[in-house]
């Protein structure tokens, strides 16, 4: 069981978890510094266990669901809300906040993907989960729908836009949802698994394209949009996109660049002239294969950043409270904690429609 | 001469032909909350930079965390930061390399992540080898059951990633066959070596 190490930090017992997209990144060795030993998990929520003598809000006993980023509150960053780039607790590396059970590289805190879990900054992170709010719908905001809600921020659509989300996952499904909340006028949802195409269908109301169906899905999107190209692309994948067999073999298998660009390349060529990207995909510090020079020359607006959780929490709970975000429908799959190789594996290889697994501590 | 008729040309070619989107009345309709966040001021990341009221800290610059080892850090930091996780300290080969790549460069440099990257690989054989001399030695890869019992077959089937998932297992193996190969060609060298 972890102990407290500074007088700020709470433990959690989890009460649930659940395995992100970028700890696929983690599991296949693509994020540098991760150790033998670690324990992973960044979305996670769970009970008041122990807290240490600064703390005063809150206590043992409460239930609470943690932001995936640790911040101190207090940093340069902080004061101006960027909470994922506080500078006070991830002493591996600059480029980075502090995220949970994300490799050494964020710092080197054990994860939630556990019975018990350390929460440093626990008078600035984490937030009594409301008495309304449905424990899974708890868990997903803690990254991946919040992640997903940012990512149509970032792409700053106005009214009539068309929309591209690239990746149908957990943070695709919500940019998506998220893209209309902002005023979309089109919506369209790109990747190639069936279920989750469907989902995108169901959930976020979205077009979709399968990029298998299609010899070079840029043309395709170049075509359903009168060939300006969209608006806005969401880039949801990260560094493991397939779609390019060239980009697979030379990042997540034999590791000669720090993943595949697949999805950031599509963005850039799919995007309009004067376009907007919004990268939410996660990426490690190793160079990628980017075609930066078509993102210079199409006049592009890149954004991106990992997510400043807890900024996006009091609209976001009046949105789920409201059913404009629905995330815990992406969840599939409910695994013991004691299953979980089996759960990585069957989320990696995406087996038996997996879109989202939950993990469940048999302690809760 | 006339002007070309544009009816076919894209949109893209034109000055001013884009087809318009459904209405808002429309999209209101048809999807839940659509426009609620229209106004960028709604949206909690609007504008980039601003002070929230409360972050709840209360303290100018946090109490520093007790160091129980001298803590790696990247040398672009001032120092260790105040607050610090403590899983896996650096140990073996594996952590002194970690501890080189540390002290010597930034992050800007790819020697560091390189490094990072080898300790990595160093740090996975260590822990083989000590399970290897262990009474449980680790069971690699226990999740691939699932292929067995979650329709590894069913679920990919049709699907353009299969490709690449066929040559994951060589990914994993091959390094296991090129160390035992290695490993043969040395025996014998050295046996050779002995009967001259």
């Amino acid at each position: 069981m972890p102990v407290i190490e500074h007088p700020n930090d709470a433990v959690v017992r989890v009460t649930l978890a659940a395995i992100c997209g970028s700890d696929l990144h983690l599991y296949h060795g693509l994020m540098p510094d991760t150790r033998v030993g670690h324990t992973f998990g960044h979305e996670f929520i769970g009970v008041v266990e122990q807290v240490g003598s600064s703390v005063q809000n809150l206590q043992v006993g409460d239930r609470v669901m943690v932001p995936f980023n640790i911040f101190c509150g207090s940093c340069w960053f902080c004061a101006r809300g960027l909470y994922s780039n506080c500078s006070n607790v991830n002493p591996n590396a600059t480029a980075v906040g502090g995220i949970y059970g994300y490799s050494h590289t964020t710092g080197g805190y054990d994860g939630g993907q556990a019975e018990y879990v350390r929460v440093p900054f626990a008078d600035v992170g984490p937030v009594k989960i409301p008495d309304w709010m449905h424990d899974e719908d708890a868990v997903l905001l803690t990254d991946a729908a919040a992640t997903g809600y940012f990512g149509a921020q970032l792409g700053e659509i106005v009214e009539g836009d068309t929309v591209v989300v690239l990746g149908a996952g957990p943070v695709g499904l919500v940019a998506a949802q998220s893209a209309w909340l902002m005023g979309a006028g089109r919506v369209i949802v790109v990747d190639h698994l069936q279920e989750r195409l469907e989902k995108a269908r169901t959930m976020a109301y979205a077009e979709t394209l399968d990029y298998d169906q299609y010899d070079d899905v840029v043309v395709e999107l170049k075509k359903q949009t009168d060939h300006l190209g969209a608006d806005v692309v969401i880039e949801a994948v990260g560094a493991e996109a397939d779609g390019n067999l060239a980009q697979q073999l030379t990042g997540p298998k034999l590791k000669l660049q720090g993943g595949s660009a697949t999805a950031l390349n599509w963005a850039i060529d799919g995007a309009r002239k004067g376009g907007t990207i919004s990268v939410v995909g996660a990426y490690g510090p190793i160079p990628n294969a980017v075609k930066f020079g078509d993102a210079l020359n199409k006049g592009l607006t890149l954004r991106m950043n990992q997510t400043p959780v807890k900024r996006q929490w009091p609209r976001m709970f009046e949105h789920v409270r409201n059913g404009f975000l629905t995330p815990r429908q992406m969840v599939t799959h409910r695994f013991a904690l004691e299953e979980i190789p089996e759960a990585y594996h069957v989320f990696s290889s995406k087996l038996d429609g997996c879109i989202k697994p939950l993990i469940v501590p048999s302690a809760a | 001469m006339s002007d070309p008729d544009i009816g076919d040309i894209p949109s893209a070619y034109v000055r001013d032909k884009r087809t318009p989107p459904p209405s808002s009345e429309e999209l209101r309709a048809r999807i839940p909350g659509w426009g609620v966040d229209l106004n960028p001021a709604d949206r909690p990341s609007y504008p980039k930079l601003q002070y929230p009221a409360d972050t709840g800290a209360h303290w100018d610059f946090p109490e520093r965390q007790p160091e129980k080892w001298p803590r790696e850090r990247s040398i672009e930091h001032a120092f260790v930061t105040p607050v610090f996780g403590t899983a896996q300290p650096p140990k073996g080969l594996s952590g002194v390399v970690r501890k080189y790549a540390y002290a010597r460069f930034s992050e800007g440099r790819l020697a560091h992540w390189m490094l990072l990257v080898a300790g990595d690989r160093i740090d996975a054989a260590e822990h083989r080898l000590r399970s290897f001399a262990s009474p449980r030695p680790d069971v690699p890869a226990t999740g691939v059951r699932s292929e067995f019992t979650r329709g590894g077959l069913r679920s990919r089937r049709g699907r353009s990633d299969a490709r690449h998932h066929l040559i994951d297992p060589v990914v994993v193996a091959g390094p296991w066959v090129a160390g035992a190969g290695a490993a043969v060609l040395g025996v014998r060298k050295v046996a050779r070596a002995l009967r001259r």
